[in-house]
């Protein structure tokens, strides 16, 4: 059977490709300190070792699109084109092609329909920057065959936050299911307190600094009861009109476990958004 | 049958549509910056019925912008298409791509935030 080497849960933000590869006077003056943390990160799934990663994010209104909107969709393609026109815009991330593991979309799909989620699937999957940066700051080598996992955090109605740990509960269970002799990184990239297109957006911090020390809290140590108590989708415009985003951390707490306290955890507060980083060893801490 | 007169005219879907297919099409960023009015009014007439990921026959018969719909994409009216529930992140994304050219660093995008300070919580609401 398959091995959960790693769980990573992780923020994605769009503008660290050019601020770590920026120079002279186009640097930001926080890249050398954000590099220092993604290499750290990063070291944490090279450590794991993996052979295949499960990559969790979400599709920003690049390929899904209100006609059919799927809540959880599962890519089962033996490639990924990846980044979109209006991310290379915005954000100078380059195209890329991601290899598939398609035989554990299959298992996904079949053994996650039978517990009881009705996963949509795409044989043709563009993947956006929710997937992209995880695998610029964790894997640039963009090496490892991948299964993309997108939820809906961005266009309501969106399942209940339960639900996406309950999803979580479920990946984890499914990939240790898997009849293979391979190591899987399940990562996961979502947000803390984020406004986008409102009056709070772009601020020196995130919107709410408080919001994010209690979900940095809740995420570090596993506090399903915690979170769940405070978290709706009601609750979620409070921190910023973006924060749905953190139901994929959420989806993540799922895969790590309840109460497991990540191996790794890190955060650095920028302007406009807090980034976060968690890294959990179901076999055994590896740092 | 639905009576002519009776068909829904409007919705945050469609301008949803109008932005999520202008911003992905850079020859229509352009022309949007540059002509609004002339956009708008083609994009009506020719793109906003097209069922998108089915052949251009198979259009939709009933979507078509109110005139404050209209008017707030004509205008570049960006905290009027806020108050209509216009995604956010659509609006924001093709607007930067519009506009932060003319400005420097994050200027554009404060600029923006600040242009939405009369709106509290809650928001206008962006379900569709």
């Amino acid at each position: 059977m398959a091995t959960v080497c790693a769980v990573i849960a992780s923020t994605h933000h769009p503008f660290y490709y050019r601020a770590s590869t920026a120079t002279g006077p186009d640097r930001p003056s926080f890249a050398d300190e954000w590099v220092s943390k993604i290499e750290t990160f990063r070291e944490t799934l090279t450590r794991a070792r993996p052979d295949v990663l499960v990559m969790v994010g979400s599709d920003h209104f690049h390929q899904l699109w209100l006609d059919n909107m799927p809540q959880f969709l599962v890519g089962k393609a033996p490639f990924y084109d990846a980044n979109f026109y209006n991310e290379e815009r915005e954000f100078g991330l380059p195209k890329m092609l991601l290899k598939g593991q398609e035989d554990l979309s299959a298992h996904i799909l079949r053994q996650g329909l039978d517990a009881g989620f009705d996963l949509a699937f795409s044989n043709e999957l563009r993947i956006d920057h929710s997937v992209t940066c995880p695998i610029i700051t964790l894997r640039p080598e963009a090496d490892l065959p991948i299964v993309p996992i997108y939820t809906n955090i961005f266009a309501p109605p969106l399942p209940q936050p339960k639900r996406f740990i309950q999803l979580g509960q479920a990946i984890r269970a499914i990939v240790e299911s898997w009849p293979a002799d391979l190591r899987v990184a399940v990562i996961g990239t979502g947000h803390l307190s984020l406004e986008l297109g409102g009056p709070r957006q772009f601020g020196e911090t995130g919107p709410d600094p408080e919001f994010d020390r209690r979900a940095i809290e809740w995420i570090a140590t596993g506090d399903f009861d915690g979170c769940l108590s405070q978290v709706t989708l009601d609750s979620l415009h409070g921190p910023g009109n973006a924060t749905h985003g953190f139901m994929d951390f959420m989806l993540m707490m799922g895969v790590a476990g309840e109460n497991a306290k990540a191996d790794h955890v890190d955060s650095l507060d920028l302007f406009h958004t807090m980034e976060a980083y968690f890294t959990w060893y179901p076999e055994g801490s590896v740092l | 049958m639905v009576p002519r007169g009776e068909r829904a005219v409007s919705n945050k879907y469609l301008l949803n549509k109008f932005l999520f297919t202008v911003d992905r099409d850079p020859d229509l960023v352009e022309r949007y910056r540059e002509d609004p009015a002339d956009t708008v009014a083609w994009w009506e007439a020719e793109m906003a019925n097209q069922l998108l990921g089915c052949t251009a026959d198979e259009r939709t018969t009933w979507l078509r912008f109110d005139d404050q719909e209209r008017k707030a994409l004509v205008e570049h009216d960006h905290p009027k298409l806020f108050a209509l529930g216009a995604h956010p992140f659509l609006t924001l994304t093709l607007f930067i791509a519009m506009f932060e050219r003319d400005h420097q660093g994050l200027d554009y995008q404060r600029a923006y935030g600040r242009a939405l300070a009369r709106f509290t919580l809650p928001y206008p609401d962006i379900a569709t």
